[in-house]
């Protein structure tokens, strides 16, 4: 997917503007957020779990080389073929190759974000190859030509009746009333396109790296359809993913599962080590597990922002962040919205188109109270502001703006002494006359025009320091 | 006569935005906490802990500030601020801020401890929740139906949940009654609500609308700042709630016996 992290404002405001997404919207909190919280209070230690789930991460992603090693050198010895893949275009160009080479024709997928930041889809058509979404927000998205509007509930965004019009318009169906009729619709349409399938390419929620396993959550069956029923099953994850051992999965279902869905356990929780074996009675000839890196290197390397990579790409920051939840995902411009996406795609794409994102925050910290494993989200924001106005970490020239630069420097300097504090006062006291209506300021210059159209400022007034007798 | 037990010592950190815009919500700090029997003070070379320049990414403008403030406030008495976001600013932010300057990180790791927010100081080093032996007699007791808007810094930097709340239930006439997502921001963020200011007023819609479902009279906050958002909003949509403090709603409400000194409008 290519990266349009520029328009973070102009996305916002379209979200913003559109009554029915504000609808859909609401199920964020109403459904998604309410339930992981119900969740989260019937399950004892909760907090313990999430303490030791973010101390596994924090080891692992601390010696990610070996453990990366030892997932592949695992997997290898499960008949597995291992794919490291520096970046998008590598990842995308291996299985597209892979594709060509074995005569694949038609690819079923399963969910995956992975897929993209990698545009596999567009890859696999340019050569030839028709993919097909399995997952069914995926596979609505792909008939709109839509990119993903949430981590795990792709099509959050659109409502049953659009839905209705989409399965009309592309798949000529009649008008169904009922969410379980068009997803019957679905299932219909893709059952055909199971059993053709030459590849499946399914995402990895977790790689497991001392059995080399692929383990995967889902809710409709497709993925484990996809890792089972097709020649050639290529799994595709992010470097972040792995865990130590299959004793650290459960931990780690538990707390995806309940932050996403509220679901104490998913429909279907798979796992996949290596190509059908010898005594096995179906599964792949063939399996590759792709390991992307595209960036994650980089906050890797970053002791500020390394923690990101502790993420298990629940969602739960998304449904909890009152930001999102009235912008929207595709305002962020690329694969991961909302608060960890703020973190992750500056740095993974380019901070100096995507500056916006940092600052896109009223630093609240709901976030950081969802998180499964406790990302501290608001201190990495934090972080990345200090890197677009003052920082050179980034490939990218500093993007701080002259006059605010400016602003910042006068406000400090009335700010530095009392006596300065005063006379700024004075003078505020004098300039914000004519503004005044009873007492409150209605307009503002800006840089602080955006205060004065939904909100009165309060005035300067004579200040506490000046009344304080002791 | 015994000696009375020594007073807890307090300086006042009353934060840029109260200074200069709500001086009145730093007097009722000063009155309630003298009238449970603290001794309060007023470092006056304080200014500002540098808040909006760290949060706007701007640290090598924060940092001369809080050197200030780290100076102004040495010592040993406890730092008293009416707001969970400015006292969050210095207990935690300051970590991240001063991290490559080590003698100020000791400094505020040596402040650190010593700084709370008003409703925390009050329930948690006072020991004071119920209020109602404290009023005096000209405390306003007529009936008043108030609802609470929880800070986001305060909730979830300092921890501080059922402090405030538990503190206006012991207020005489008080009914509290508890708004839909009262945790969720309303908006205000610093320099967001005005560099993104139609995201900060959806956000601000919903908070006006749950303040109103609620049938209150008066919305309570613990930060200044909340209340300029909650309240500007108000203002300027017509609603007929009044944004209070929690320290002026105390105020109102225990009321000022004679002879206890406080910090007086000229």
């Amino acid at each position: 997917m290519r990266p349009d992290t520029k328009n973070f404002k102009r996305g916002a405001a379209k979200a913003l503007g559109n009554e029915r997404i504000q609808a859909n919207l609401l199920g964020l909190y109403n459904g998604f957020d309410r339930a992981r919280l119900a969740a989260a209070d019937g399950t004892p230690d909760w907090e313990l779990m999430r303490e030791q789930a973010r101390a596994i991460k924090a080891h692992t992603i601390d010696n990610l080389d070996y453990y990366l090693e030892l997932a592949a050198s695992n997997v290898e010895k499960a008949g597995g073929t291992v794919f490291f893949a520096k970046d998008a275009d590598a990842a995308a160009g291996y299985v597209t190759d892979l594709a060509l080479a074995r005569g694949v024709k038609l690819v079923i997928k399963g969910k995956s974000m992975v897929s993209e930041e990698m545009s596999l889809n567009e890859r696999l058509t340019d050569a030839g190859i028709e993919p097909v979404e399995t997952d069914l927000g995926e596979y609505i998205i792909q008939l709109a030509g839509e990119t993903p509007y949430h981590i795990i509930a792709p099509a959050i965004h659109k409502s049953r009746e659009e839905v209705t019009d989409l399965f009309e318009a592309k798949l000529n169906s009649p008008r169904y009333e009922e969410i379980t009729e068009l997803a019957a619709e679905a299932r219909r349409q893709l059952r055909d396109k199971f059993i053709r399938a030459d590849m499946g390419i399914t995402g990895a929620n977790f790689i497991v790296a001392e059995t080399g396993t692929v383990a995967l959550v889902t809710n409709e069956g497709n993925g484990r359809m996809c890792t089972s029923m097709p020649r050639i099953h290529v799994a595709i994850t992010g470097m972040e993913k792995i865990i130590p051992s299959m004793d650290d999965l459960g931990i780690f279902l538990r707390l995806l599962i309940r932050s996403a869905t509220g679901q104490r356990i998913s429909s279907y929780v798979t796992t996949v080590t290596g190509p059908r074996h010898a005594d096995d009675e179906d599964g792949p000839d063939e399996f590759h597990l792709v390991i992307v890196d595209n960036g994650r290197s980089r906050l890797l390397a970053d002791p500020e922002l390394r923690e990101s990579l502790y993420c298990i790409r629940c969602g739960a920051c998304l449904n909890a962040c009152p930001v999102y939840r009235k912008v929207g995902g595709h305002a962020y411009g690329w694969v991961y919205p909302g608060p960890i996406g703020a973190i992750v795609t500056p740095v993974m794409t380019n901070l100096a188109d995507a500056k916006d994102l940092p600052f896109a925050s009223s630093l609240c910290g709901a976030c950081r109270e969802a998180c499964p494993v406790k990302i501290n989200i608001p201190r990495m924001l934090l972080h990345l502001r200090k890197e677009v106005t003052e920082g050179r970490k980034y490939p990218t020239e500093r993007n701080r703006s002259v006059l605010e630069a400016l602003a910042m420097r006068l406000w400090r300097l009335s700010l530095s002494s009392p006596a300065a504090l005063s006379i700024a006062n004075s003078v505020a006291r004098v300039l914000q006359k004519p503004l005044l209506r009873k007492g409150r300021i209605r307009w503002l210059p800006p840089p602080l025009s955006g205060w004065t159209p939904s909100r009165t400022f309060p005035a300067f007034v004579r200040p506490f320091r000046q009344r304080w007798r002791g | 006569m015994s000696q009375p037990p020594e007073s807890p010592k307090v300086s006042l950190f009353v934060t840029c935005v109260v200074d200069q815009f709500y001086p009145e919500i730093g007097e009722s700090t000063v009155r309630v906490l003298r009238r449970l029997g603290v001794d309060v003070d007023f470092p006056s070379a304080q200014t500002c802990c540098g808040q909006p320049a760290f949060n706007s990414g701007f640290w090598s403008e924060a940092i001369p500030l809080a050197r200030g403030f780290l100076k102004t406030f040495a010592g040993d008495r406890y730092i008293v601020a009416p707001s969970g976001s400015c006292a969050s600013m210095v207990r935690v932010f300051y970590e991240e801020l001063l991290h490559d300057e080590p003698d100020l990180l000791e400094k505020a790791r040596a402040v650190a401890p010593r700084v709370f927010e008003f409703s925390e100081f009050v329930v948690d080093v006072l020991g004071v929740t119920d209020l109602s032996s404290f009023v005096g007699q000209t405390g306003d007791t007529s009936d008043r139906n108030v609802t609470y808007h929880e800070g986001c810094h305060l909730r979830r930097e300092l921890g501080v949940t059922t402090q405030p709340t538990a503190l206006i239930e012991g207020l005489p006439g008080v009914q509290l009654t508890e708004m839909e997502q009262v945790d969720v921001c309303c908006g205000f963020g610093g320099t967001f609500a005005v560099k993104f200011s139609d995201i900060s007023t959806a956000m601000l819609q919903d908070k006006i609308e749950y303040v109103q479902a609620t049938g209150a009279d008066t919305v309570v906050s613990c930060d200044a700042t909340c209340l300029m958002q909650i309240g500007g909003g108000l203002e300027l949509n017509g609603v007929d709630v009044r944004p209070v403090h929690l320290a002026q709603l105390i105020d109102e409400r225990i009321g000022i016996e004679s002879g206890i000194s406080r910090a007086q409008p000229r």
